[in-house]
């Protein structure tokens, strides 16, 4: 049997969506044998694969850089899953939406009052990626498929949702997911 | 709107109650002609998703959460602020009232800044789960990130108005049962807000007596204890009803 091609990503997150799937423990192995990883914190490619059949995004799309990878990754995949609540509903990198950027960045690095001359990310010429307006949940930027909720999801919910995913279903109903 | 709702005991000697018969999903159930449509529904086990209302406080349809179609009725009908009536045919789970308590849920998640992951109700919180309920597992509408304040005045207790959903449990309570009418209402539309007082900080507030009740009620973290962390903050509403006996016998 051909092997499913699955990528994960994470994005504006704090890893711990990928921390949750490693609690999927022994059943990873029985995974393993039905999944090629194609792209991944712990994969070693540059660039997103093409022709991936599932791809979990962690994250919100706070960069244009994050932009870039999610339309890509788009392209090139067949079932796109909203992995964990940041990817979901923006999350906790979307509180700095209300504030604005500017402000946040002048906010986080200023000392003791005194405006910061140069904010990361904010200048035409940066290497660093610039952050969008708002950090934004995965589906106001491209299509989803599959929405997969928690902060982070429960290891139980993620092999439920991925073992349907790899038999090419997208369960959007009958399965109870909670935001938080 | 709602007035004939808040009714007085009637005297059971001088008046005698009108029993009326109804559908609801197929099913022959009856009531008095005081009750509501969402009071028969839960005595004969058909659950009705609510918000706002909460057994011990008036009934005021603020939230719409209850909709249900009635038979011969253009607009859909909240449960919690109809009364039944002889012959109505009610219909709670058509795909047109599911979708529309969809609709509304995703509606209030877009219009304030919910953070379920790190808020004190986590777990707890009757907005949250009602999401569960409806299966609503991504917010449709574009996010509107209002730039909401905190009221941390108060000794106590808190208000971070990111969270509100405008049910006004905590209006009622404080007016109905705690007599105080520290809670109101001011602005329109999406500049609605809970205030106390004359919008005064809570802390300086010359009405409350600090009994807690709204923050117990208030079905989100909106209204919340200090010194509660994520997760763990659990509300106990079960007094109310108790207590609206009690404050009518004396």
């Amino acid at each position: 049997m051909e092997k499913v091609k699955i990528g994960t990503i994470w994005l504006d997150a704090c890893s711990g969506c990928h921390m949750s799937m490693l609690d999927m423990d022994e059943r990873l192995l029985e995974l393993s044998e039905r999944i090629e990883m194609v792209y991944g914190p712990l994969v070693d490619y540059k660039t997103i694969p093409e022709n991936v059949d599932v791809f979990l995004v962690s994250g919100s799309v706070s960069t244009d850089k994050e932009m870039d990878y999610v339309k890509k990754i788009r392209e090139n995949t067949k079932i796109v899953a909203s992995f964990g609540d940041c990817a979901v509903t923006g999350n906790l990198p979307s509180m700095r939406n209300p504030v604005g950027t500017r402000d946040i960045l002048q906010e986080v690095y200023s000392q003791e009052g005194n405006p910061c001359s140069q904010l990361p990310g904010m200048s035409e010429d940066t290497p660093l990626p610039r952050l969008l307006k708002r950090a934004r949940p995965v589906h106001e930027v491209i299509e989803v498929d599959q929405f997969i909720q928690g902060c982070p999801p429960h290891a139980d919910l993620i092999h439920l949702i991925v073992s349907e995913l790899l038999e090419g279903r997208t369960p959007r109903r009958g399965i109870r997911t909670m935001f938080g | 709107m709602v007035a004939h709702l808040n009714r007085k005991r009637r005297d059971p000697v001088r008046t005698r109650r009108k029993v009326k018969t109804l559908k609801i999903n197929g099913l022959d159930v009856s009531g008095t002609d005081e009750q509501t449509i969402l009071e028969v529904a839960r005595e004969n086990d058909i659950s009705i998703p609510t918000l706002c209302t909460l057994e011990g406080l008036s009934n005021i349809g603020a939230c719409r959460i209850c909709l249900v179609e009635v038979e011969g009725a253009r607009r859909l009908l909240p449960a919690c602020a109809t009364l039944i009536d002889e012959g109505m045919v009610v219909k709670t789970k058509t795909p047109r009232v599911v979708e529309y308590r969809r609709k509304l849920v995703e509606l209030l998640f877009a219009e304030k800044n919910h953070y379920c992951a790190v808020c004190v109700s986590n777990g707890h919180c009757e907005l949250q789960q009602l999401a569960e309920d409806l299966g609503v597992d991504h917010i449709r509408y574009p996010y509107v990130y209002p730039e909401l304040n905190v009221d941390a005045t108060h000794a106590e207790l808190g208000v971070d108005h990111n969270r509100c959903v405008l049910c006004q449990r905590c209006v009622r309570v404080c007016d109905e049962l705690e007599g105080a009418h520290t809670w109101d209402m001011m602005d329109r539309g999406e500049n609605t807000r809970v205030v106390t007082d004359m919008h005064q900080n809570w802390g300086e507030s010359k009405t409350c007596t600090e009994c807690g009740k709204c923050v117990q009620v208030c079905p989100t973290g909106a209204l919340f204890k200090k010194g509660s962390a994520v997760g763990e903050l659990e509300k106990e509403t079960e007094f109310l009803p108790y207590l609206k006996v009690m404050r009518e016998e004396q």
